[in-house]
Order: structure tokens, then sequence, then C-alpha cells
């Protein structure tokens, strides 16, 4: 593809994300705050959150510490900005992991359909029986605490939602003329399913992916609360909050309100970007 | 001379349920054939076992002599089914890829068919749309905003694209408006005199088929029940069901109320059996 | 002259973010005992006519001109006075029979829950009646047919059973919308036949849009043709496909392939129905229109003009600046 077709494709998507009301255009604006912090970390902390200074923790917020400091000494809002980093980067992950394995495992099973689709389906089935955050525990018992595990073990999880929701939209059009039309012009069934249909469900899917971004967020999050996931000194929301249990029973929970909004944010957004998504791929 | 299309004892079965039986049918270079029938008549099967969508349990089909292989391996052998026989389908809202502009999925019908020039394939594009009425403005535009009757015009030229021996048109302009049918009608019989391309034409609509068609081939429950020259077809059918599909026709002066009784003549007759 | 059971008086429906009026001026009447068909292509406002005699209107729209159904205006009524005029006088058959009823629900409950509400029957006496109104529209077996579930019957069933619920209130006055396209040309014909006999058994005022002239020709009294929210024409059926004198009528009936008669080429309407978004200021149809004349036919809004004296609304009509100039085509074109 050319880049002049690219620039287009852009400028028409950009366009379109644009028509959405007023809360759809506010999370996607707090979606990018999100991204855009999380790559220029280093460069805007204030401070090194992974220095506690134990001459002044707890403290609440000051000219030196915008939001205070936990009971290590560690700025908050620089583990904040920083914490950004990991707390989004874990979620990618999973969703990269589990769209593209999803996608794969769906449109095989909805474009074969027939016996392959039932087996595959009673196996996605089976998946579906796991809780996501138990299959993520068990693989840090095995493999070790961290966000490498977690993340591959939660793809697993997610695996089942993606690729249901592309096997149902397959075989639902797959029906539609147009790829019949494909399929009689000459075209070979796999190019057919893969650069003919897939596009045209591509907007939901990607609504579907969203919305598992912002589920493995949370229970990521979770895991490092858990103190299962990402270790510190390594900043991070969940872990953020984990630490600050102290300083919330010592009566000063600024270090702890900080990061639980971020994760309340963070995923409402996404929430809302991915249901918007969706709905404006159904239309 | 050998026929364009010859087609032998085809027969299909959904589990218990006989789509289609015993259909035979030649059709001479350049000419037209109407599959005429209700639902459930195995019309639309039978356009589907033509163009490969789907697979007869038997029976043979063959394009200027040669048999089509009942599947297809390989990239050439898709290639060749495809330029024997092509389809317009009922729905114009759904054939078209919604995400191409029509100019593009000409372009790409014309790339998977052995048209490398860039350029030449551009020409090619505007050459096959002028033949169905489209200019450059259609040719830019995505199927969503143009009209039913040009998004069939633009369906039949990416079949034309192919340069196929055959074309089906599955009751090609029934979803389209009175005043729209009759310019795609009339254009079905240019590119037929001008291309040379045998068609046939699946639909329910006598008028429209007479117009059309040379012969009709009448399906009745998956089964050909009369098939003649369209002229003497109506002038004396033979068949009950030939009768009651020419009876259930409106025009002025016409008595719906005679329909039942030419249904209770059907309903006599078992199933597939020729009056005799 | 028998009194009307609907009149349509100048109808004007606009809805927000349309160049054009959806309806614009639309006049028409049906009499007790008459079928008059209604002929239009997409986006011709045929069934927003329709739906305005049930008092429907899309929502937003804004609305000039007045609707009766039987000397009652019903876009003035209340919702109260709305239910009973439809629940008594006016009921309509839509075009597709099973997205008109629940799939899980049976056919007797269809039929019986209406009368049962509206009118505070019991469950014995209802289902007597709806036996009573299966048998009205000749489906076989009527008591075994209210067990049984919609997809367990036919396209062309499943109208018969949705004409005999709107029977159920002993309508005067019956709409169709395009009642027969869902379905199979045989059981077309069947459908049409059993509501002329319900239409002449009742004495019912029977109105049929369709987009199909000749179905309009062999079973309607009058006929109005619509183009682009307007009436562009209005005479008997005989009149209308035997002298029919505006360009667009003759182009509808020039499209239309005919079973009889030597083999000649269509002469189509070039072009297509214009859209809402699409605004006329003359004739609606002067795009597309062969006698179109510059300066004239796109600056002028033709009048709908009788064009017999005497005409009281019921004649011959057609709505067209230059209809002196455009000869109708011989009667030996239509056989």
């Amino acid at each position: 593809m050319s880049t002049a077709t690219v620039r287009v494709g852009v400028g028409r998507m950009v366009r379109r994300l644009g028509g959405h009301g007023w809360l759809f255009r506010v999370c996607l604006g707090v979606l990018v705050v999100f991204v855009a912090v999380a790559l220029l970390a280093p460069w805007l902390a204030p401070q090194d959150p992974t220095v506690g200074d134990f001459a002044d923790t707890m403290a609440g917020p000051s000219a030196q510490h915008w939001l205070g400091t936990d009971q290590g000494g560690h700025d908050t809002f620089s583990a904040l900005l920083e914490g950004a980093r990991t707390s989004l980067l874990g979620p990618l992950g999973v969703v990269a992991f589990s769209s593209v394995g999803g996608i794969a495992v769906g449109l095989f099973s909805g474009w074969r359909g027939g016996r392959v689709d039932a087996v595959i389906s009673r196996v996605l089935d089976v998946l579906f029986a796991f809780p996501s955050l138990l299959l993520a525990i068990l693989a840090v018992a095995l493999f070790g605490k961290g966000l490498g595990a977690p993340v591959l073990a939660m793809a697993v999880a997610y695996l089942p939602y993606t690729a249901r929701l592309v096997r149902g939209l397959t075989a639902q059009e797959k029906t539609r003329p147009y790829i019949a039309a494909y399929l009689v012009q000459g075209h070979a069934p796999a190019y057919v399913a893969v650069r003919g249909l897939l596009p045209n469900i591509a907007a939901t899917v990607l609504a579907q992916s969203t919305v598992n971004f912002g589920y493995a967020l949370l229970d990521l999050a979770a895991l490092s609360f858990l103190g299962l996931g990402v270790q510190p000194p390594t900043p991070d929301w969940g872990a953020m909050i984990n630490r600050a249990q102290s300083a919330v029973l010592a009566g000063q929970p600024l270090s702890a309100v900080v990061p639980v909004m971020a994760v309340v944010v963070a995923v409402l957004a996404f929430n809302v970007v991915g249901e918007r998504l969706g709905e404006r791929g159904t239309r | 001379m050998t026929p364009l299309l010859e087609v032998t004892g085809l027969r299909k079965a959904y589990g218990p349920t006989l789509a289609v039986d015993g259909v035979s049918f030649s059709l001479p270079p350049g000419g037209a054939l109407g599959l005429v029938g209700e639902s459930g008549s195995g019309k639309t099967t039978t356009a589907r076992m033509l163009v490969g969508l789907e697979r007869p349990d038997s029976g043979s089909i063959s394009v200027l002599g040669r048999p089509l292989a009942p599947a297809v391996h390989g990239r050439a052998a898709r290639l060749a089914r495809a330029k024997a026989v092509q389809m317009v389908y009922q729905d114009p809202y759904l054939s078209l890829d919604a995400r191409l502009t029509i100019g593009e999925t000409l372009d790409g019908v014309l790339r998977l068919h052995g048209h490398h020039d860039r350029s030449a394939r551009a020409a090619r594009v505007r050459e096959v749309l002028a033949q169905v009425g489209l200019g450059d403005r259609e040719a830019a535009a995505h199927p969503r905003r143009l009209s039913g009757g040009q998004r069939q015009r633009a369906a039949i030229a990416r079949a034309l694209a192919v340069e196929p021996a055959v074309l089906v048109l599955d009751e090609a302009v029934s979803a389209l408006d009175v005043s729209v049918q009759a310019q795609v009608l009339n254009l079905l019989t240019d590119v037929r005199r001008e291309a040379g391309i045998g068609l046939v034409f699946v639909s329910h609509d006598l008028a429209v088929v007479r117009y059309v068609c040379d012969e009709a081939l009448v399906l009745w429950q998956g089964r050909p029940v009369e098939h003649r020259p369209l002229p003497e077809l109506l002038a004396g059918p033979e068949h009950p069901y030939t009768r009651l599909l020419l009876a259930s026709v409106p025009h002025p002066g016409w008595d719906p109320g005679g329909i039942a009784r030419r249904r209770r003549a059907l309903s006599e007759l078992v199933p597939g059996e020729r009056p005799d | 002259m028998n009194a009307s059971l609907l009149e349509v008086d100048g109808l004007t429906v606009e809805l927000p973010g349309t160049a054009r009026p959806v309806l614009d001026a639309v006049t028409l009447r049906v009499a007790a005992g008459e079928v008059v068909g209604l002929v239009g292509e997409s986006g011709s406002g045929k069934s927003v006519t329709a739906r305005a005699a049930l008092g429907l209107l899309p929502p937003g729209a804004r609305r000039a001109g007045r609707v009766l159904v039987g000397g009652e205006d019903v876009l003035g009524a209340g919702q109260g006075r709305l239910r009973a005029l439809r629940a008594a006088e006016v009921s309509m058959v839509f075009q597709d029979p099973r997205a008109g009823i629940n799939p899980v629900r049976r056919i007797g409950d269809f039929l019986t829950e209406p009368l049962r509400l509206t009118r505070r029957w019991n469950r014995r006496r209802a289902e007597e009646r709806a036996v009573e109104l299966l048998a009205a529209v000749g489906l076989p077996e009527p008591e075994r047919q209210l067990r049984r579930y919609p997809h367990q019957l036919s396209g062309g069933m499943l109208q018969r059973v949705m004409i005999a619920g709107a029977l159920a209130g002993e309508p005067r006055l019956l709409l169709c919308d395009e009642p027969t396209t869902a379905l199979d040309v045989s059981t077309q014909a069947e459908i049409l036949a059993l509501l002329g006999r319900l239409q002449r058994e009742r004495g019912l005022g029977l109105l049929l849009i369709t987009h199909d002239v000749e179905l309009a020709a062999a079973t309607c009294d009058r006929v109005y043709v619509m183009y682009a929210g307007r009436i562009v024409e209005r005479a008997t059926a005989a009149e209308l496909f035997g002298r029919p004198r505006h360009p667009y009528t003759i182009g509808l009936l020039g499209s239309t392939p005919p079973l009889t008669g030597p083999p000649a080429r269509l002469r189509p309407v070039p072009g297509t129905p214009i859209g809402l978004d699409e605004a006329a200021p003359g004739c609606a149809f002067a795009v597309r229109c062969a006698f179109a004349q510059a300066g004239r036919c796109d600056q002028e809004v033709p009048a709908l003009l009788p064009l017999v004296d005497g005409a009281d609304g019921a004649g011959h009509a057609a709505a067209c600046v230059r209809l002196a100039e455009i000869p109708s085509p011989a009667e030996e074109v239509r056989p």
C-alpha cells in the first residue's frame, strides 16, 4: 500500500471517530493522554519513583511531591507516570496475543464449519470454564512472578472470547453473496476469508479487543495487588495499591487513591471506546 | 456445433430433502435459457451448482465441451472455472464488498485474471463499466453511495470483467424498482447480443424471462417439468405447474380466483410425474 | 356516491434533515366497497401515506393537512381514540408476515390476545372468533392452526393469518402495504383472490399499496400513481392503463415487459427515483422526463388537474404542465 492511501485511510478514520458524541471523544482523549504518558514517562516524571526517601514517608501533596509520597517515601506522581508503562504494556500483550490467536481460530472455525467447527467450539467452551485470574495465578506458580507468565496465561484465557465472536461473525458473513462472488471470481478460499471477509468484520473485533484491554488491565492490576505480578521496584498501579495499604491504615490514603483512579479511568475509557466502536461495526 | 453449456442429470440432496433432481439442458453459443420456478423449485441450487458454489451429488456440467470438475484445486483450475461461468446475485445491496469502491472491485478481478499492467487495467475497468452504463464517478464510489440499479450494473460489470462464456443471473432484477428493472433488462439483452455471452436467467417472473430468453426450463419441486421455446410455452403450457405460473401473472381482466383450481389440479399430481 | 372511509386531504409530511418533503400535498380517498391502488417506486411515499391513515407518522415529522378515517381526524386524535379507531375502523396488512408476528407465540395467541385485551372477551369466546377468522381466510383445519407456531406455516399461510388478524376488529377499511411482495407468484394470486373475496363479501374499502403496475391494473377499481411524495396521476384502472397521461405513468407502463403481444424493446425511464436528499424546485420527475422543458418543468410545481370536467376528486387527473403536448400511447400498446 502506498503512503498516499495510508494517509487517506488515517484521515478518514479520524473523521469517522469524530462523529460519536462527546463521551466517546473525551474517553478517546483520555486514552491518547494515557498512551502518551506511558511512552514519555521517563522524561515526564520529576523524580525516580524507584528511589525512596525514608526521611519523607507518607507525605501530603507539596511543591516537591505533587501527589505526596507513600510509606516507602517514593514520589506518587512519578510512580503514577512510570507505572502507566507496565500497566498498559501488560494488557497490550494480552490483547495482542488473544486477538491474533482468537481471530485465527475463529476465522478458521467459522469458515470451515461442520465437524471441525463443532470440535473447536467445544474446546473453546472448556477454556471458558477457567477464570482468567486463576489461570494467571497458576502460571505464576509454575513459571514464577513477573509480567511474562501472567500475560501469556491471560492471553490464553481471553482468546476464547475473541474466537467465539469472530467465529459467529464469520459464519454469518460467509453467507453473504459478496463472499460467494469472490469465490466465483476464482479467488482462493483462504484469500477470500482473510482479505475479503476479515476486513468486513474487523470493526466489531477491534471493539471487542478494546473492551478486553480494559478487563486485562483490571486483572493484571489485581495480580500485582496480590503481589504476584510486576515486582518492586518496577512501578505498577496494582503494586502501588498493594504497597499503599499501610498508608491507608495510617490515614494517608492518597498514594492508594491515585493509582485506583488511574485504573478506573483507564478501564472506563477503554470500555466506552470499545462499545461505541462495536455499535459502529454492527451498523 | 458444440453447445456452450451442457448440463446432464444434475442432482443435489440436503439430507433427506431432494433439492434438484434430473436437471439437464444445453445452451447454444449466445443462447439464453430461463430457469423458471418458485421458492423450493431448485432453481437457485441449480444456479449455485453451475458456478461451483455447491457440489452436485451426480450429473455433469460442460462448458464448450470441457467438463467442469466438481471440485477445483489449484489456481489455474479456479481461474478456468471462473472464466467458464460467472454469476450475478439477487440482492445488489449485499453482493458487493462494501469496503471497496466499484473501481477497486473490478481492478481486483482483473488483477486476479492476469492483467498485470496497471494502466491497462485502469483502461479495461473504464471499458467494462462503460459497457454497463457506468462512468468514472461510479467507479470512484463505494457501493453505499450508489442506487440499487447502479449496484446491479456494477455487479454485472464485475462478472463481465472475467470474460465468462456463460453468465448466470439469479433473480438479478427482482429487487429493483420497476423503471430501473427495465434498464437492466435492456442492458442484459445488449450484453448478450454484443458479447455473445450465454445467459442462464433464473427467475419466477415469466414476463421477464420472455423478454430476455429464447427458451425456458420450468422447475417444480426440484424436477424439470417443461422445457420448450418460450413462444410455445406461453401459448400452450402443458404441465399444470406451468399453467399455474402463467395464470398467476396479473393482467387486466385477471381472475385470481382461478388459481385455487389450478393448484388443486397440481396437487393431484404425484411430484415429478409428467402428465401424458 | 358513497361516503369516504379514508380521506387524505393535502397531507404534507416533512422530516428534519431532508431536502424535500416525504409527502407533498397528497390527496386521496377510499370509499366503502372500493379497491384503490397506490402505485409507486421506492421513496415515493406510498407506505408513509398508508401509515398516516393509522395515525402513525415518522418520529420528528412536521405535517400539514388532514387524514380522516370514517370522518374522524386521526392525526389530531388522542391515543385512546386512535386505539379505538385501529381496533374497529381501520386495519393494516404488511409486506413481510414473518416480521409482524412473534415467532415464539402460537397463532392462537396472536389472534386471541387483542380480542381479550381490547374487548375483554374470555378465552373461549376469543378462540371461537379466531377459528371463524381462520376459516374465513381459507386455512384448513382452523382449530389445529391455533396451536401451531409461525415457523410451522408457509409464507402464504402466515399472510392469511395476518389478514385474519387484521379482520378481527371488523374494520371497514383495510390497508394492504405490498401484501404479496414477499410471497411466491402463485401464492400472491391466491392472497389477492382472498382479499378480493373478503372485500366483496364485507363491502370493505381496500387500499392496495404496490410497486407493481400490472398488479394494480388487474385488481383495483381506481389507481393513484405517486412519485417523490406527490400524486402525479389518478384515474380508474381502465383509464390509467388504457390512456395514461403523465410521463411517469407512461414510463412505468413502458418499463414492464408484457407477457403477450409482439416482442418489443422496453422503453425504460432513464435515471433512478430521486432520494429524500435531492430537492426538486419544479416537477420532481423533470430530470428523468423525456418531455421536460427547461425553464418550465424544473421551476413550476405542477398541480394535479382534472382532465375531464365535472370531476369531484375521483376522475382522471394528472400533474404535468405539458399534458396538452404529450401524446398518450395508443391503446394497442397495452393489450
